[in-house]
């Protein structure tokens, strides 16, 4: 019986060899259950939310090793910012998270002023609090979409997307794009918030908690989703913390620790919320943070929208803050000053700056160097999911290769801000 | 807060204190590269202290003569919930600094970018490879007399005419 099946074996080989056809075809049979195998997920791989780049190393189904590999997206944004004024990189944010671009046009500003020591006047700062919570929602979003998709449940994706369009038409109504947004100013916003944006705002968020449990009915109870997800990817707090885990996946480690809590900018100190955490430290616990975080996101944007008041949308500084585009071709002055913030930029004062908002995926941080002059002399970008990718090795270590997608929807990353 | 960390470790390391900067309320303490790694692990397990958490690690270049290269350590505190920066100085003839990844794992990415990007060589790192440039590209490009444009020819990219 032994012999017969080696026998049948061989000569499936030799067919196969024969029907390459080609002599300079050789193909070697190694038993594969022996064997390592090196397997090189990505870049191209749909589950991989990008161009990432993994070589898992393969003990049958086994992942023994993992490493990543980044750089696919890699377009120099940080040497960019040393030749661009402060307002000219204000596009150039969008392109790294640009799942929530308007969370990185406030990072970015707010960076910018507290180097330039202004501050926005309320009703911005409103504004600011309000595309922040918005945009965490458009991004968290896709993640349970996407994950949901990862392991083979459609529907969600196609509902979240749903509701994502209809926040992507409320930012095109307010900053004229969808997508590349550069709403925000230094000093500003580029546009006011008009009645028409803010109904279409109060709507959103009156029927979106009633779609968000209608995805939640249809994952929470699967027992697929959540055999797929519990127990899967575990970390522990240490190794979170060492690792350099942020955002929701540190979360959901159990660690209570939210930018927006614990160094309060723009105005949430103001609101009432709750910074959601699990304990699991699995993929299930990271999803549930994301989904109590929405949540959470609208509580925060009812109260905004509730309390915002009328005001100016702009900082009375001349030399920092550009000037209104009908003043510039009536006076003098503001023409003066457009010139000069434009050819020679808003310049800060010598020193350095860090300034941390809590991203959609964790901590975004922008730091910055002033030698004062118009341009940054250097720019780092603190990038959320640059940080959460290094603990994915590991995550993935001795998980099943089927796991793999399931922990990288899990964390979330962008690699648009991964690579710069 | 902050005053309470630089007071302790000008009483711990008081040769190593070169300077401490204080900036929109943001303390920049600028030490020896020598003693990089003591000083971390001192922050990470001072009860004062308590600096668990490696927010950010990156390279800058100064463009002087000496002391060319610098090393921003952005460090956190979770239990404490403060913030400090530590900086430290080296040469471009010589752009060798202790590695922290033995302190806080985050540090291997961040200090595998900044070798990346600057040149500086981290002593000890297990694995300095290249972040996001090819391995065999010869230069770095966050340098100073790096130009926007890039160096012609210095990337092999694949042939896009067609063949003839």
């Amino acid at each position: 019986m032994q012999t017969s099946t080696l026998d049948y074996r061989k000569v499936r080989q030799e067919k196969i060899i024969k029907a390459l056809g080609n002599k300079d075809t050789s193909v070697q049979f190694d038993d594969s259950l022996e064997n390592a195998m090196v397997l090189n997920m990505g870049p191209q791989h749909p589950a991989t939310h990008g161009v990432l780049r993994l070589l898992l190393k393969l003990d049958g189904e086994t992942v023994i090793q993992c490493i990543p590999e980044l750089g696919y997206l890699h377009r120099g944004y940080e040497k960019l910012a040393e030749n661009c004024s402060y307002h000219e990189y204000i596009p150039h944010t969008d392109r790294l998270d640009y799942l929530s671009p308007l969370l990185n046009n406030t990072a970015y500003v707010l960076a910018v002023e507290k180097l330039l020591g202004i501050e926005a006047p309320r009703r911005t700062q409103f504004i600011r609090t309000i595309i922040s919570e918005l945009a965490r929602i458009s991004s968290h979003c896709l993640a349970m979409g996407a994950l949901a998709m990862d392991i083979g449940a459609l529907t969600v994706f196609l509902w979240t997307f749903r509701e994502r369009e209809k926040l992507y038409d409320i930012f095109e109504n307010l900053t004229g794009a969808r997508f590349t947004t550069s709403y925000t100013r230094i000093g500003g916003v580029a546009q006011d918030i008009t009645p028409e944006v803010k109904k279409m705002m109060e709507d959103f968020i009156n029927q979106f908690p009633e779609k968000l449990f209608e995805c939640e009915k249809l994952l929470n109870t699967n027992r697929i989703f959540v055999e797929r997800m519990d127990g899967v990817g575990v970390i522990t707090r240490e190794k979170a913390i060492s690792l350099g885990m942020t955002g929701p996946n540190l979360r959901a480690v159990g660690i209570e620790h939210d930018i927006r809590r614990v160094e309060p900018y723009l105005l949430y100190n103001e609101f009432d919320f709750e910074v959601p955490t699990f304990e699991g430290g699995d993929c299930l616990a990271r999803y549930y943070v994301r989904l109590n975080e929405m949540k959470q996101s609208i509580l925060i944007l009812q109260q905004s929208l509730e309390k915002i008041p009328q005001g100016p949308i702009h900082a009375f500084d001349t030399k920092k803050v550009l000037p209104r585009k009908e003043r510039i071709y009536t006076k003098m002055e503001e023409m003066i000053h457009d010139f000069m913030l434009i050819n020679i930029g808003a310049v800060p004062p010598i020193g350095e700056v860090y300034h941390a908002v809590e991203g959609s995926k964790g901590e975004l941080g922008f730091y910055i160097q002033s030698r004062g002059e118009g341009q940054p002399w250097r720019l780092k970008i603190r990038s959320p999911s640059f940080c959460n990718l290094q603990s994915l090795p590991t995550l993935i270590h001795n998980s099943m290769l089927s796991d793999v997608v399931a922990i990288i929807g899990s964390i979330d990353p962008v690699m648009g801000e991964a690579d710069k | 807060m902050n005053q309470v960390v630089v007071d302790l470790l000008k009483k711990t390391f008081p040769d190593s204190i070169i300077e401490v900067k204080e900036f929109r309320n943001e303390t920049t303490i600028i030490v020896k590269k020598e003693n990089i790694v003591k000083i971390s692990e001192f922050l990470r397990d001072n009860p004062k202290c308590q600096f668990n958490y490696l927010s950010d690690l990156c390279g800058a270049d100064a463009y002087t003569p000496e002391n060319r290269f610098e090393v921003i350590y952005n460090l956190l505190s979770i239990p404490l919930k403060h913030r400090i920066r530590i900086k430290i100085f080296t040469d471009e003839t010589n752009p060798n600094v202790p590695t922290v990844s033995n302190v806080w794992e985050a540090a291997n990415w961040c200090e595998r970018e900044a070798y990346d990007m600057f040149g500086i060589i981290f002593d000890g790192h297990n694995d300095l490879r290249r972040m996001f440039m090819p391995e065999d590209f010869e230069y770095y490009p966050l340098r100073k007399n790096f130009p926007l444009m890039g160096i012609p020819n210095s990337l092999l990219l694949p042939d896009t005419n067609p063949k003839k």
